[in-house]
């Protein structure tokens, strides 16, 4: 086991959440907000190809926030584009992430059939 | 009593309680890097599997996602976040959470507007901002011949 | 008949009573410092039933029955009941009040419902509209969470400035007799807004309004804060109360001495940390006054007090299209005794029965 790596992705993906802390006490910002905010400088950074280095460097520590998820969607539609052309503009980004999208609907639909909302008082 | 918002709120700022930044941001950083150690433990598990590193990626999410959709059915998530602040919130974990928890809320108004429409009252916004983003930036490197 | 002394303060010529009251709570309501002071304790917060809608709804007519019983009371005998509560379209109050059988007022003042409620059934008894009439307000944490913020399993923290609802409720049987706490005076709030957006700093919103109908309260009627034990504000909170003594300073009146919050009484901040700035809700001040406060007027513990529930008046949409926050605060005043405290406007521009006598 490589242990340095598992230091470079606790210091990274911290530090991604850390700094959404940061925004959450002292901006008027939003969580969700926040959020929005996370996946779009994704995007912009993967685009730029300044997020792959990020995740070469700590692995699930830039692909697990947010962030890894617009990094995603941009490598989803560059990879398109160079395949499929003018399509892959709009199939590229959600085939990239579907599984996590799909995930989340599927297994949120589940879960929500099979609990009830817990007492929270 | 005659007074403008400026003035109120410099007021209300002395009595406001500042977020206790030297705590929750740590706090953030704590559970957010062991979100991602979490991840990228499942990451080398499955590479070890002989998993494609594209396959393996995918897995992690998925594993991720599953998790923390059960533990916001267990009513757990939110708990921890209590903690974890925006560490369980930036993570794929907190998007699993927020595509969850309003399913699990608001199915008392009905499986198909209320735990089907709601469930993206949270996370749909991601979705729709993180899609349009890639698109912009599709556009940019098909005009540009950047791909 | 209800007389005008000021501009806004409306005496109560012959004092309606409380004639019976209760209060119910919930479990966390059960572990803070008022939790001997409730009527009716569920520790399960949908109080046997599978919506928080329904649970809250439930804690309505829990408090209105049981205030009936304490008085030994039918629904028949009461002539009006004014319920309200903080859902959409009053719900809780429609459907927990739907088997009763009494002509209903619905109402809508945000967590000041309590003392509007309790104004007009005072207004009712004493212009003898109404014999016996029912003052009934509740809140829930978890419909109210629902409803204004985020889903309960959502993974967001509470800001420091942030309140908890209170899930509980109070209920209030007004009507003629000799016996306290009697209902002198009564000052309805105007409102007031000065610019606070931030929907987690509720306190913040309601403490103008609550500043405002203190201080005409003591314009319009001449009396001084010294005169009372106890002057207490329905859910500003640890940041409101903070401002509001503030603001009453700022006026001439000083009221440290005799302030109290419901918000801060229901809920101990230092081992309940998760509550923030206290509790808030229609059923924060509805359970304080009707668990707590009035029995101690009852025993004579307490001799004056005034009431004064704080409503922030917004909505999710306004909240959503930036608007700011509007407050509001309604003030009772409730005493031991019938008539220790004469009212000496200083301004002498009383009006009897309504019609305007001198002054304005």
């Amino acid at each position: 086991m490589d242990w340095m790596m598992y230091i470079k992705t606790f210091l990274i993906g911290g530090a991604l959440c850390a700094i959404g802390q940061a925004l959450i006490d002292y901006t008027k910002l939003t969580p969700a907000r926040i959020l929005v905010s996370y996946v779009v400088a994704g995007v912009i950074l993967g685009g730029l190809g300044l997020y792959q280095p990020l995740v070469d460097f700590a692995g699930a520590g830039a692909t697990v926030p947010l962030t890894g998820f617009g990094w995603l969607l941009s490598k989803g539609v560059k990879e398109a584009v160079a395949e499929k052309g003018l399509l892959g503009i709009l199939s590229g980004g959600l085939t990239a992430t579907s599984a996590g999208i799909a995930a989340a609907v599927f297994f949120g639909l589940v879960f929500a059939l099979i609990f009830k909302p817990k007492d929270k008082n | 009593m005659s007074m403008t918002p400026q003035e109120y709120d410099a007021i209300n700022q002395r009595y406001s309680p500042a977020s206790k930044g030297w705590k929750t941001i740590p706090l953030a950083w704590l559970f957010g890097g062991l979100i991602c150690c979490i991840g990228q433990a499942f990451s080398d598990c499955y590479s070890a599997l002989g998993l494609e590193k594209d396959i393996a990626s995918a897995g992690v999410s998925i594993t991720l996602v599953f998790l923390a959709a059960l533990l916001t059915g267990f009513g757990i998530y939110d708990n921890i976040a209590k903690y974890g602040g925006a560490g369980c919130l930036v993570p794929i974990t907190g998007f699993s959470n927020a595509v969850s928890s309003p399913a699990l809320e608001f199915k008392s108004e009905g499986l198909i507007l209320g735990l089907g429409a709601k469930m993206f009252v949270i996370a749909g916004p991601v979705i729709v901002y993180g899609t349009a983003a890639s698109i912009i930036y599709g556009l940019i490197i098909y005009l540009f011949h950047l791909y | 008949m209800p007389y005008r002394i000021g501009k806004y303060t409306l005496a109560l010529e012959k004092p309606p009573i409380i004639l019976s009251c209760a209060s119910v709570g919930s479990k966390k309501e059960g572990e803070g410092p008022l939790k001997d002071c409730f009527d009716y304790m569920e520790q399960d917060s949908y109080f046997g039933q599978n919506t928080w809608e329904k649970a809250e709804s439930r804690i309505q007519r829990e408090a209105v029955n049981r205030a009936l019983a304490k008085g030994e009371l039918d629904p028949s005998d009461i002539d009006y009941v004014f319920a309200g509560d903080l859902l959409n379209q009053c719900t809780s109050s429609v459907y927990g009040l739907r088997e009763l059988g009494i002509p209903l007022f619905g109402l809508y003042g945000a967590c000041s419902t309590m003392a509007e409620s309790l104004s007009l059934a005072s207004i009712f008894v004493d212009s003898g509209a109404g014999g016996k009439c029912v003052a009934v307000t509740s809140s829930h944490f978890c419909s109210a969470e629902r409803q204004f913020r985020f889903p309960l399993e959502y993974a967001g923290q509470r800001t420091p400035t942030s309140q908890w609802t209170v899930t509980g409720g109070g209920a209030a049987v007004i009507g003629r007799g000799e016996a306290p706490p009697f209902i002198r005076a009564i000052t309805t709030g105007t409102v007031e807004d000065y610019g606070i957006k931030d929907a987690n700093n509720m306190g913040a919103a309601m403490a103008p309004a609550a500043s405002a109908t203190i201080c005409r309260f003591f314009k319009d009627t001449g009396l001084q804060p010294d005169q009372f034990d106890m002057i207490v504000t329905g859910d500003l909170g640890y940041v409101g109360s903070g401002i509001l003594l503030e603001l009453t300073e700022k006026e001439g009146i000083d009221i440290h001495r005799q302030h109290q919050d419901c918000g801060l009484l229901i809920f101990d901040r230092e081992k309940q940390p998760e509550v923030q700035a206290g509790g808030s809700g229609c059923g924060c001040s509805g359970s304080v006054l009707c668990g707590h406060i009035l029995p101690q007027i009852q025993k004579g513990s307490l001799k004056n007090v005034l009431f004064i529930a704080t409503g922030a008046l917004m909505s999710t949409t306004s909240v959503q299209q930036g608007d700011t926050i509007p407050g509001i605060a309604h003030l009772v005043y409730l005493s031991f005794n019938m008539e220790d405290i004469k009212f000496t406007n200083p301004e002498k521009n009383c009006c009897v029965h309504g019609g305007r006598k001198g002054g304005a």
